[in-house]
């Protein structure tokens, strides 16, 4: 089974030559750390950069350069800034090549949703339902189940959605799953995670054909 | 050149009253335009809808209004960041619609650009999408947004001019740039006022036709929400 780390570093390897990447709070933002470093990569937040570095050194903040979870970066030599309308134009315009961010739950159709749980403070969608109706390849991090041990992989949504039909990859503590119109495709295990556990965990269409590999990370 | 320039706070905010809809820029504290907040909770003004990506803290940015009650609506795409907010929210007292963070900057561009309406697929198949016109183009879904329509636009930029030229600074331009035209008035507050002639046309990121006051900020916090560093070494 996979921890957090482990969830990113497994989606790092999706990661392509020449991608423009969005990464998403949470785990998605640990996938910066674990690209190969031989690839050109730049990372884009939709608050209005291109080219994001690590966070700075103490004493180097700089409250005008923050990323989309309002965290003080730093930039790297090729680097823009630019408003929320271009932002978004680079979004919806499917420029980004690949967003990456968590989910509470995902349908086998592809439904994802993540920004509201009725009866609860709601915080808003921020960007999510821009990126996730735009974005051709979009790649869900998550947990496999829920605190309560229920699953997140479902036949259908039981929260308000944040998009429908968009998901096409899920990278989950247990399994890396993609979305077919057939339902969920086990591709690859976690480390020591058999086939039975994930379809165990998981509540929607779980799709086994032949022996599925265990990751690699 | 036209002068924009208006001498104080005071007179920045001409014309501000009560019920009014105000755009306002910055994403979470960054590039907010600290001086016209803070007129505003000197002034009193009640009974305001502001539209802003973010609700500001507990104490700073929008969340200085909400103490005071000054809020009626909020229009933002995420507001997590802010427990006096929840609690109005939760009881009702506050009028919260969040919108997809694309679709509240596009409906300033729209409004600044003279466009009514536009389609997005943002929020197509969501409750966002509920009452509005839905339409497919080239095989995909997409629902109608429109304009918005403000009374002020409050915005902070870094370096501007008496003819209302204005340069951002980082990501504290965010939504500042959308925001300027898209209302009646356009206020914009900068850190550095310099003299006609001194920026560059070729990097002005809004032309001074856009805004209809400019003032020097007197004092700026710029607060930083979310300290983030590493160790060196």
């Amino acid at each position: 089974m996979l921890d957090k780390t482990g969830i990113a570093q497994r989606i790092a390897k999706e990661v392509k030559d020449g991608y423009y990447v969005n990464l998403g709070i949470g785990i998605p933002t640990l996938v910066a750390n674990y690209v190969r470093n031989d690839i050109e990569v730049e990372f884009q937040s939709e608050n209005g950069v291109l080219g994001m570095g690590p966070f700075p050194f103490e004493g180097e903040e700089d409250a005008d350069v923050i990323n989309a979870g309002k965290q003080t970066i730093t930039t790297l030599p090729g680097a823009s800034f630019f408003d929320s309308a271009l932002s978004f134009s680079m979004i919806r315009g499917q420029h980004v090549d690949l967003t990456i961010l968590g989910a509470m739950e995902v349908a086998e159709n592809g439904d994802i949703a993540n920004w509201k749980i009725p009866g609860k403070m709601v915080k808003g969608m921020g960007g999510a339902m821009d990126l996730v109706a735009s974005a051709e390849n979009i790649i869900v991090a998550m947990m496999h189940t829920n605190r309560e041990g229920e699953s997140k992989l479902l036949k259908r949504c039981s929260l308000p959605l944040t998009g429908v039909g968009c998901v096409k990859k899920i990278v989950t503590n247990l399994a890396v799953v993609e979305v077919t119109p057939n339902g969920f495709k086990l591709l690859e295990r976690a480390p020591g995670v058999s086939v039975e556990e994930i379809q165990k965990a998981t509540e929607g269409t779980l799709i086994v054909e032949g022996d599925i590999p265990e990751m690699e990370l | 050149m036209i002068n924009k320039k208006v001498d104080n706070i005071q007179e920045a905010l001409e014309g501000v009253t009560d019920n009014m809809t105000f755009l306002v820029g910055g994403f979470g504290l960054s590039g907010i335009p600290e001086n016209a907040i803070a007129e505003l909770v000197n002034l009193d003004v009640k009974g305001l809808t502001c539209i802003s990506n973010n609700a500001g803290v507990d104490d700073f940015g929008l969340g200085l209004l909400l103490q005071k009650r000054q809020i009626k609506k909020m229009i933002s795409s995420y507001v997590g960041e802010n427990e006096e907010f929840e609690r109005q929210m939760l009881s009702g007292e506050l009028e919260v619609e969040l919108i997809p963070q694309g679709t509240l900057a596009e409906r300033c561009r729209a409004a600044q650009a003279g466009i009514p309406a536009f389609y997005t697929p943002a929020g197509y198949g969501t409750e966002v999408a509920e009452g509005k016109e839905s339409r497919e183009f080239n095989g995909k879904m997409y629902i109608l947004e429109q304009a918005f329509k403000a009374d002020f636009a409050f915005v902070k930029a870094w370096k501007g001019d008496e003819a209302g030229n204005l340069i951002f600074k980082g990501t504290a331009r965010n939504f500042n740039p959308v925001m300027c035209g898209a209302a009646k008035i356009t206020v914009a507050e900068v850190e550095e006022l310099v003299p006609l002639g001194a920026l560059d046309p070729n990097q002005i990121h809004i032309p001074g036709i856009f805004v209809q006051r400019i003032l020097q900020g007197e004092r700026y916090e710029k607060r930083i929400e979310q300290r983030t560093v590493r160790q060196r070494n």
